[in-house]
């Protein structure tokens, strides 16, 4: 019972904070409704058990990618003053979010603690005696191979891809040299004098 | 089959890898002045790859299959990115952003696109389509101070990660559906009846595909794209993506909806004549050579999409020889595009400018020339022989009304190509263009256009067998 309620609940947020991010007009609400429809996208993976999954979901996209998109918002041209007079405003919708994600967390909770949801479809074979972590590990390691080395040359190549778009080389900086600072001897660099007194130093 | 078996099929992509990253090093630690060397042993990676073709068999559990298909396919793709990679050297100098990291990025595109045309998995396709995407994102804006170079890449990046996301949602839909990413699975699922999660699966997935080989109504972003990236990157997005995207469509659309055709057939057929009439309506107006040549391409798309949609062996076989020809023209009209320089050396790319080429080089006009005649499909002419082949597929498969319109409306893309010859023999001279100095660019026009004479005709009966046996490969 507590499953069902759980599963429309979520779809239902998931769909409709989907919609808002498409809709508002206002970018912060959009990045605001994003981590909304993230976060129940995590209670849906929770629902079917597969927690490690939802853990990602939260870690990675609420924690790192919706937060950046945050701050690439915040370099927008928009007007903080008229934000910041609205602080009241938003303070008020930031908290309503965040008492609906705690809402959400606890049902989350209950819901999986009662059991994950039997989908009636599902093809692929859910493991009893592997936690998610290992089973993931056991097919990325062994069958997906190709497919997950693959992804690491995707990320190379965005690197690459970065570097090529972004660096270039600055004639008015100076830049440290390894190889000169490892090469520079004492005596190139060290004098010993012995100062007469009296006299000024001569540099 | 073990895992170094497998490994060992994808022996050409292993190949290409290592020598990316280690050209990659030597990009980092001796810098530009290394462009020339890097160009040179990257071409020698092609090669290498080329000759370590020839695996047979599925390997790593149906991600990866090697075949006939498969390897036709990535000898014209190692082709195609060889010579564009040739002809890089000379334009990136003149523009001085010759860059180390250039040929690096094309071997990886490369590699993306032989797993594109390998994969008989929803994932692994999705993988090499995105290695490939990203690394042309990037190609697309290469001289990064350019505007139209930073805007084609912006434009191309964001238009191919919707259509990216597009594709994405289509395989989500076919694995919830069908219960799984693999094409045999997803055939046999496919086979007893396509309900409607598995449809708009389908219809989705061909919505993303049409985008990466640029088929109406997909196609807003390529004459953009094509017009603002640099010109050999342009030859490249000209030939090797595009054969690995229909490579890929063809694959999926005969392995794994192979059971379906009547769900996705009218589809093809709707993209295949959009492609044509638009394409070839839409050169019509354009004043830029390579936005005419974008237009092109969309048209020929359409053309080749006339194969696919028949559905047969004789289809994709068709459809194969087309995109052999297809490069072939592709990459012998960029190359003269090349040459399109002024005489301060700055490269101009107004068909007006071309105005009286007969009397100034009459060789290199008369190698237009033959692209262009080639490219409208004239009888002599190689060109011809390709839309004769899709054409005789589709009406083979019993699609008479298509092949008729397609027919009707390749006279309408035939008035564009003619106006270029007729701008070249009988406008007055405008512009005085600098000499063809580089002996490598001269070789490849030169050798492109011998191939789509007539004289290509002798390689006909090859070239039909070896397209017969790699399309078996499929059914």
């Amino acid at each position: 019972m507590i499953q069902a309620f759980a599963f429309y609940l979520f779809a239902a947020i998931v769909i409709l904070s989907g919609a808002l991010t498409v809709l508002s007009r206002n970018p912060v609400h959009s990045v605001l409704w994003l981590i909304l429809a993230f976060f129940n996208a995590a209670g849906l993976m929770v629902l079917v058990g597969a927690e490690f999954i939802a853990m990602l979901l939260v870690i990675v996209y609420v924690g790192a990618v919706a937060v950046l998109f945050l701050f690439v918002v915040m370099m927008l041209d928009i007007d903080f003053a008229e934000l910041r007079s609205g602080f009241v405003r938003y303070g008020f919708f930031g908290l309503l979010i965040a008492l609906v994600l705690a809402g959400e967390l606890i049902i989350a909770g209950g819901a999986w603690s009662a059991g994950a949801i039997d989908i009636a479809n599902r093809t692929a074979p859910v493991s009893t005696d592997l936690s998610n972590i290992e089973a993931m590990g056991a097919l990325i390691y062994s069958k997906y191979l190709y497919v997950f080395e693959a992804a690491g040359l995707v990320l190379l190549v965005a690197m690459i891809g970065a570097i090529v778009l972004t660096h270039r080389e600055r004639k008015d900086v100076r830049p440290q040299n390894i190889s000169d600072q490892v090469k520079r001897r004492p005596q190139d660099a060290v004098r010993n004098i012995d100062q007469p007194v009296g006299q000024g130093v001569e540099l | 089959m073990s895992i170094v078996d497998s490994l060992l099929l994808t022996l050409p992509e292993l190949v290409l890898t290592g020598a990316a990253l280690a050209l990659m090093l030597v990009a980092a630690f001796v810098g530009d002045k290394a462009t020339r060397f890097v160009t040179l042993a990257a071409i020698g990676a092609l090669i290498g790859a080329a000759v370590s073709l020839g695996g047979r068999g599925v390997g790593f559990d149906g991600l990866y299959s090697a075949d006939a298909f498969s390897d036709f396919t990535k000898l014209l793709i190692y082709l195609a990115a060889g010579v564009s990679l040739l002809l890089s050297t000379r334009f990136f100098a003149a523009e001085d952003r010759l860059r180390a990291e250039y040929p690096v990025l094309v071997l990886l595109a490369t590699v993306g696109m032989g797993m594109m045309v390998s994969a008989t998995n929803l994932l692994t396709l999705y993988v090499g389509l995105e290695m490939q995407s990203l690394a042309a994102y990037v190609l697309a804006s290469f001289m990064r101070k350019d505007v139209r170079s930073a805007e084609a890449g912006l434009k191309y990046f964001v238009l191919g990660a919707l259509a990216s996301g597009i594709l994405l949602y289509g395989i989500s839909l076919l694995y919830g559906f069908s219960g799984t990413t693999d094409y045999h699975a997803i055939a046999r699922s496919l086979a007893d009846g396509v309900n409607m999660g598995e449809l708009f699966g389908i219809v989705f997935v061909l919505a993303g595909l049409s985008f990466k080989i640029a088929a109406v109504p997909f196609h807003m972003w390529t004459p953009d794209v094509y017009e603002g990236a640099p010109t050999p990157v342009t030859t490249y997005f000209g030939t090797a993506p595009k054969v690995a995207a229909v490579a890929l469509l063809v694959r999926v659309t005969i392995e794994a909806m192979g059971s379906a055709v009547a769900s996705w057939q009218q589809i093809l057929i709707f993209t295949s004549l959009a492609s044509i009439i638009l394409g070839a309506v839409g050169a019509i107006g354009q004043v830029n050579i390579k936005r005419l040549l974008a237009y092109s391409s969309i048209n020929n798309i359409g053309f080749v999409l006339v194969g696919l949609a028949a559905g047969t062996e004789a289809g994709v076989s068709a459809t194969l020889t087309y995109m052999v020809i297809y490069v072939l023209m592709t990459l012998g009209s960029f190359a003269c595009v090349l040459q399109m320089r002024g005489a301060n050396g700055v490269h101009v790319e107004d068909i007006q400018s071309l105005a009286g080429l007969s009397r100034r080089q009459p060789a290199l006009a008369a190698a237009f020339a033959i692209f262009m005649f080639s490219l409208a499909g004239i009888p002599p002419l190689l060109g011809f022989w390709a839309k004769f082949v899709v054409f005789d597929a589709a009406v083979a498969a019993g699609l008479m009304p298509l092949a008729a319109i397609g027919i009707a409306a390749s006279t309408i893309g035939a008035f564009y190509y003619l106006k270029i010859v007729k701008i070249m023999y009988f406008d007055e001279p405008t512009t005085e263009f600098a000499p063809v100095s580089s002996y490598v660019e001269s070789s490849v026009i030169a050798l492109t256009a011998v191939a789509v004479s007539p004289i290509g005709y002798l390689a006909i009966p090859m070239l039909g067998a070896a397209t017969a046996v790699a399309a078996k490969a499929l059914f």
